[in-house]
This record gives structure tokens, sequence and C-alpha cells, in this order.
């Protein structure tokens, strides 16, 4: 009968308008259920996949809650407890980037030596493609994916190009937005430390019985006034160092005073701890 | 084509199933002396042609050995070749055809003719039609001219665009170096933009002879009726125009443009516009190293990256042979089949938005694409450009409980909503009122325009790349290749539907079986160097048929990388679809073929 296709499909709209509709109309809507409710009537919701009915996300309001593996623009990453970069300015992961976006110069010491510290480090980020082969590639896990999406800017440059300050996080921030990843990393670092211990342990005891065995074989292999010219040179190289750290010290925090860049650095530093706590607190919170 | 003949085709193609072997077709007649050596030895199989006889072998292939299906028509320009297998042979390009049989299955024919510079080629249309596209784009990027070509032009750049950007001795006005990686990107130490380095007016060339403000855009190539004179009743006195459907058109998905000539409301004639997303994947392809294309290809079609990412990593492991461990092999099957369900869905939602059904079927359609994408994001970090797949395997490892919930969603979820979709849709009037017999073009046309996918299998002929060729473990999955005879909008609609089906079949089987193991494994690295020689890979993606040609000379960077895109070469057959139907008809025509301008436009 003519119609008959029609009508079944108005049943199907009928149905998904009713089922949306009740939902809706409760108090607590079941796409709210493992929802997270921050300040402000904004939520982040964990969108279950037996999720039915309503599904939209009222974006900016309500956003969904990103799974760890998201990846949108790299960080680096600030190892607290040493308190130096990961990132040794190898350069691996400027020469994988697809776009060609990444731009490291390498630092280097007094001499002009070059050291295993970037002295900057650029990624265009209206460039980037997102990929993550810098991460895939970096052998130190020095960069890592952002989860921050939200970076619109009124000028792509130099907004948009993102130099080291703007780059770096702390180790804290990488281990609450990436947990799983992190714990497995620290797992590979520990076993790999406990290793070269254990060969460090085995080859000191070798040493040592073979000097046990022959003690009287064995010659200095300087002479005293070799060592004793040696420790010259070191008492006057760390003096140097010292008197270098010193003034350099001193030329920093007058920089801090002059132009308040550094202020800005903290601060954006305590920013972006706080913003990992916050995330911290609502995986703790979604999980249990 | 009457229906004897479809049904003979269908018979014909029942046979697919059954893998045969790439058998080299037997020389004799007047086809004898056309084939005049072999491209190389141990690379993959190819016959080198003598340039005058091309027409006559590509007869004989048709005609006598069934090969009714040109797959693809590219060029490659040796000129800056580093490797060794062209030793004494001065031609600088070679054009290179790959040709299957429907009806046999199995492996391609491979004809390479080695062209000089400045010199004319045979043009195959004469003999398959789906040539047209493929020969204007190689005639673009390269400035190779074919000989009783119809319409050669330029068909994704414009008239005023100085050279043939495919050359290697072409480069871009902001040209940094050959190849990635770059040595500096910032050799004075301070940024700078790319787009500054190009002023347009002072930087521009133009060709010889080419004036930019006498030039008005060509409308010699505005065809002329196509359709027999009565193909429409005219009471009134009316004269025919041409009209312009887009580029920005809401219809179009994308920026793309219909030129038309029509009489009232009748198409007498339409030729497919395209190349406003052009960016010359191709070239960027060949400056990147091996592995840098991978998060390019996401950007082809960017509804399946999946997919073109499938395709572009077996024809690199094709290429350097790297092994695929079994895990990853399985996980690659249930995100190309996972990526089939979201394009299905999303092409039916949209066929319908084009129909004037606004929006509902389109929104309900995507529903499930929401679940697909979550899945997705959490594997590889993404929703669409996923770059999740590698050189012998996939990056990572599936996340814990991911296969529970793509269960869930195989088993339960897909069905049930596919189900709703077909209650929703299928019955209805309006859209068989719409649907029925509107685009209609036979199975033997199709093919000969090199149309591929869900279009053919919706005219009833049964070809299906994962039968007549299986890559990955398509074989070990038991499935059908759903054919509707009619051809028309309709079917093409309800073939996607059934479609969808069968990949949820193939995905109850993969989720069931998927072994534990490792999921990445070979050296496919970024310091990749394929040995010298050249691949096709072709996959049966959603939009039909993806291949991808790439050509080692053992360098880090691919000698030659060219994508077969489906999306274009369907193009083919809009015009003769839309011609004798109205305006409105050939909106949905062009819906049905499902195109995705990243693709059409590289």
């Amino acid at each position: 009968m003519f119609g008959t296709g029609l009508l079944k499909g108005l049943g199907v709209t009928m149905k998904h308008f009713a089922e949306t509709f009740i939902d809706d109309r409760k108090p607590m809507p079941s796409r709210y259920a493992d929802s997270i409710q921050l300040e402000h009537g904004r939520r982040i919701i964990d969108q279950p996949i037996t999720q039915e009915g309503l599904l939209t996300i009222q974006y900016p309001e309500e956003k969904r809650l990103l799974p760890e593996r998201f990846r949108y623009i790299p960080m680096l990453l600030w190892d607290t407890e040493k308190g130096e970069d990961r990132c040794t300015a190898c350069g691996i992961c400027a020469k994988v980037c697809p776009p060609q976006c990444i731009w490291i110069v390498r630092d280097s010491d007094e001499n002009g030596k070059p050291v295993t510290r970037p002295a900057e480090f650029f990624i265009d980020a209206a460039v980037c493609m997102s990929c993550s082969f810098c991460v895939e590639f970096c052998p130190f896990d020095a960069i890592k994916m952002n989860h921050d999406y939200e970076l619109a800017v009124y000028d792509r440059y130099p907004q948009l190009v993102y130099d080291k300050e703007e780059l770096t996080v702390p180790l804290e921030y990488y281990a609450a937005m990436w947990p799983e990843q992190f714990a497995a990393e620290q797992e590979a670092l520990r076993k790999a430390e406990e290793e070269e211990r254990a060969k460090a342990e085995a080859k000191a005891k070798a040493a040592e019985a073979k000097a046990k065995a022959g003690k009287s074989a064995d010659k200095p292999k300087r002479t005293p006034e070799e060592i004793e010219a040696m420790k010259q040179k070191a008492a006057a190289r760390s003096a140097a160092a010292k008197e270098k750290a010193a003034g350099g010290a001193d030329a920093s925090d007058k920089a801090s005073s002059d132009t308040g860049d550094d202020a800005a650095k903290k601060a954006r530093l305590e920013e972006l701890k706080r913003k990992a706590a916050e995330r911290a607190k609502q995986r703790k919170q979604s999980e249990g | 084509m009457t229906m004897s003949e479809a049904t003979a085709a269908a018979e014909g193609g029942s046979a697919v199933g059954v893998q045969v072997a790439a058998e080299n077709p037997p020389v004799d007649g007047a086809a004898e002396d056309a084939v005049i050596g072999k491209w190389a030895e141990d690379t993959q199989e190819a016959l080198v042609i003598a340039p005058d006889k091309l027409t006559a072998y590509l007869t004989y292939l048709r005609d006598r050995q069934g090969y009714d299906f040109l797959s693809s028509v590219t060029c490659v320009d040796y000129s800056a070749y580093g490797g060794k297998l062209r030793d004494g042979v001065d031609e600088r390009f070679e054009l290179v055809y790959h040709l299957y049989s429907t009806r046999k299955g199995g492996g391609p024919v491979v004809l390479h003719v080695r062209v000089p510079e400045n010199e004319t080629v045979a043009s195959a249309t004469g003999i398959y039609p789906g040539a047209n596209l493929q020969e204007c784009e190689v005639y673009d990027l390269y400035g190779i001219k074919f000989e009783g070509h119809p319409n050669l032009r330029r068909v994704l750049l414009w008239d005023g665009f100085n050279g043939h950007p495919m050359r290697k001795d072409w480069k871009e006005a902001y040209h940094e170096a050959d190849t990635k990686p770059f040595r500096s990107r910032h050799p004075q130490g301070d940024y700078q933009w790319h787009e500054d380095k190009i002023p347009w007016g002072k930087n521009t060339t133009y060709p010889t002879g080419w004036d930019p403000d006498s030039w008005r855009a060509p409308i010699t190539y505005v065809p002329v009726s196509q359709a027999p004179e009565d193909a429409y009743s005219d009471e009134f006195e009316t004269e025919s125009i041409v009209v312009n459907l887009g580029p920005h058109h809401p219809s179009t998905h994308g920026v793309f443009r219909m030129l038309t000539r029509i009489k009232g409301e009748t198409i007498l004639a339409l030729e497919p516009e395209m190349g406003y997303l052009h960016r010359n994947h191709e070239k960027i392809g060949e400056r990147n190293t091996w592995l840098m294309n991978m998060p390019f290809t996401d950007r082809l079609d960017y509804i399946n990256s999946m997919s073109n990412n499938l395709g572009y990593a077996l024809a690199v492991e094709k290429l350097a042979g790297i092994e695929v461990p079994e895990r990853a092999q399985y996980i690659r099957v249930i995100m190309a089949e996972l990526t089939r369900v979201v394009n299905h869905t999303w092409s039916i939602g949209f066929i319908l938005n084009d129909l004037g059904a606004l929006q509902t079927p389109a929104l309900y359609a995507i529903e499930e694409r929401e679940m697909i994408l979550d899945l997705f994001e959490e594997v590889s970090g993404a929703r669409l450009m996923c770059n999740y797949m590698r050189f012998g395997g996939v990056v990572r490892d599936l996340t814990e409980g991911w296969e529970d919930r793509a269960r869930y969603l195989a088993n339960e979820r897909l069905p049930r909503a596919l189900d709703e979709l077909d209650r929703l849709l299928s019955d209805n009037e309006i859209v068989k009122a719409r649907g029925r017999g509107v685009g209609y073009l036979s199975a033997k046309d199709l093919l000969s325009l090199s149309v591929s996918g869900p279009m053919i299998r919706a005219a009833g002929v049964p070809y299906d790349i994962r039968k007549a060729e299986p890559y990955c473990i398509y074989d070990r999955f038991d499935f059908d290749i759903p054919t509707l005879p009619e051809g028309d909008i309709y079917a093409r609609y309800y073939i996607r539907l059934l479609e969808a089906r069968e990949s949820v079949k193939i995905l109850q089987q993969a989720l069931r079986d998927i072994p534990k193991g490792e999921v990445l494994g070979g050296k496919g690295g970024y310091t990749l160097r394929p040995p010298e020689g050249e691949a096709y890979q072709r996959i049966e993606a959603p939009k039909g048929e993806l291949g991808f040609y790439v050509v080692s000379d053992a360098k880090p960077n691919p000698y030659r990388y060219h994508v077969r895109s489906p999306s274009y070469i369907n193009l083919n057959a809009l015009g003769p679809m839309c011609v004798g139907y109205k305006v409105a008809d050939a909106v949905v025509i062009l819906g049905a073929i499902d195109i995705v301008l990243g693709e059409v436009d590289r």
C-alpha cells in the first residue's frame, strides 16, 4: 500500500524523538551519568559506547573526557627531579617531522663546544600536523603530545610559533595526562637502571677480585706529579665554574627584574601544574 | 545494456572468488610485435610496449584477453633517476598502465610506454573511455600530449599555470631542497613564512604567450548536447544555456564545479571541473621520506584515513618485502571495516540530504559513526587523521577493553543501527520515486569508464578486490559481495547498506579470532630505503579501488608516489550519468558517487 514506507520511517523518527525527549526531561539525563561536574555549570562528559538517545555535547560548556592517547601539539618535558630538560637536542624529531615544523638550536658551553641541551626549541603549531612522529622516535622520552586543544589566537605569527618556554611542561603534568604510558615508561626506566646497577656491581666485584689476585703486579698508571697537576687543573676549573654560575645568577636576576619574563614563565609553569593537578583529580573521580 | 548482458556479467564475475594467478597474456598476431621488452627482471612484472602499437595492444587485451578494466594510467619522469634499472634507456617519460580483468580476477597486466620529451602518445580513450580524466591529469602534471583525446585540458591546475609541476625539474616558488629532511628551515635563524616568499604578481610566471588580462575562462569545452534531440518534449521554444553548479554550492560536497549545458530543466551535457583543493600531494610525497607520507595519506579521503593508511602501507610493504605480524593483520582488517561502516553510513545520510531529506537521516546515520570515531581516537589518538598504520603493522596495540567495546558495537549496536536505517529509508516512497531509474548507466559502460566500488556493484558486477585479489587476510573471512541489478540512485543507496552489513559480518569474525602478540614487525622506520623497483597495490576502499603506485630508486625518498583515487576516477561517469535527467537529479547523482574532494583534487 502506498504510504506504508513513509509511516514506517515516521515510526523510527517518533521512537528517536520519544527516547531523547523523555531522557532529556529527567533531572539527570543519562548522558550525564558518568560525567564530572565542574564549577559554573561546566562538565566533562565520558560518553560510554552504550549511550543512546541524545548524543550532542554542548561545547564549550561541556567537553569530552579525552582518551590518554589523544594527540594535539607536542610538549617538552622538564624533569623536575633532576631539574633539567629531558631534551638533548639530538634533532631526531626535527628530522622525522613530515611538515618540518620543528627547529632546534643546540646549546654550547663557554668554550663554544656543543652540549646536549637545547638553547632554543621552536614548533610552528600552524604547520604541525599532529602526527606524533616526534614522540614515536624520540630516544629520550623528552617530547610528548599535549592534550590542550584550545589554542585559538589572533595572529599566526608569532603566537603560533611556540618557543621552548611555551612548550616546556613539568613531568607531573605529563604523568597526570598520560598515566598509563608514564607508568610503563617509569617501569622500563627502573628496570634499565637496575640492570645498569647490577652490571656495575658485577664489574666492581670482578675488578676487586682482579685487584686481590694481582695486587703486586699493578703499577700506578700516573706519576704523583701528574696527579698533582691534574688536581690543580680541576680546582681551577671548578673555581671558574662557580664564578660563572654566580655571575649568571646575577645576570638572570637582573633580567627578570628588568622584563618580568621569568615571572611570566613561572606563572605559566604554575598554571600548567595546576591544570595537571586538576586533570589528575578528574581522572581519579572518573575512575572511582 | 540488456538484462541478458547483465546476467552474463554477473555470471562471469561469480568466478571472481577463485584467485586466478596473474598470467602473462599469450602474445599473438597483431599484438606480437607490440611488446618490445620487459621493464625489469626482478621487480613486479611489466611489459614495455612500442608507443605506436599501444592502441592495438590495448584492443587486443580488452577483446581477446578479457582485461576490461583500466585501473590506472600514470607517468613517471625518469630524468633524475638514481637507480640502475634503467641503464641504457634514453626516453625521459614512462607511461604506466595497469589493467585488470573483472571476470577473471587476479593480478594486473602492467604496460610501460617509453616517451621522449615533446612527443605525443596515442590516447587510450578510444578503447577505455575511463582513461579520460587520468590522461588529462598526466597532461596537466607532466605535459605529455595524447593524440585522439576528446578533451585534453588542464584538469587540476588553471591555464595560467606555468610549467608542469610533476616534472623533476619543476620547482615551486619557495623551493628549499629537493628532499626532506631539509638541512635547515631557517638558514639565517629568523622565522619566515613560505607564503611571504611568493608575493603574487611579482613572483608569478605565466606560460609564454599567455596574457592574464585577456584571458577568459574557456568555454570551448563546454560540451555540446550528448542527448538525443527527442530526450525531452519541448512545448516551449527554449534555448540551451550553460550553467555552473558550484564551485560554492552546498550540493557539491566541497569546492567542486559542474559545468552543465541545460535546456529548461534537462541536462544536455555535464563536465566536472575540479582542482580547487589541489595541493600537489604527489609532489609533496616525492619530497617526503617514505614514512612521512603516512600522515599525508590521512588527508586524501579524510572520512576514511584508516583505509588510506592501509593502502599506502601495503604498497610500501610490497616494495620493501616487509612482513606483518598476525595480530596487526587482524587489527588492520578491523580498522578498515570499521571505516567502511563509517563511510557507508555517512554516504547514505548525505545521499538523503541531497535528495532533500535534510539532516534527519544524516544525523541518525552518523550516530554510530560517533562511537566508531571514539574507538579510533582511543587507539590512535585522533578521530579523523588517525595515522595509525606503519610499514610492518600498526603503531600501537589496542587499549585495554577496546576489543570488548568493539565487540559490543559489531555484535549488537551496528546491526541494530543498520536495521533501523533500513526501516527508516528503504521503503520510503519518496526515496523510491526520486531514486528508481535515475542516473542509470549500464554495467558495461561503468566498467569501461573505470568506475569501481559500490557504483559497479549496484549495477550488477560482483567485483570486489577483497575477493578478486585478496590482500591482508581477507581470504580467511566469510562474507558475500552484495550486488543489485538496477544501476540507479536507489541501488547505489541500498548497496551501501548491504555492504555495511557485510562489513559488520567481517568485524564479528575478526574480533572473534584476533590473536595476541606483536603489532609491529620488520624494519619500517624512518630510515627505510626500499630496494629499487616499482609496486602497485590497490585495496577495496569504501569509495572504490584505491591504488598506490610507488617507484623507488633505493633512496630514502620515494622516486614516484602516485595515488589512484577512486573519487577522482569515478567522476568519469558523472557526465554520462546525468545526461537527460533534471538538474535536481544531478545533485543526487553526484551524491551517490560519493566523492571526497580531498581525494579528487589531491
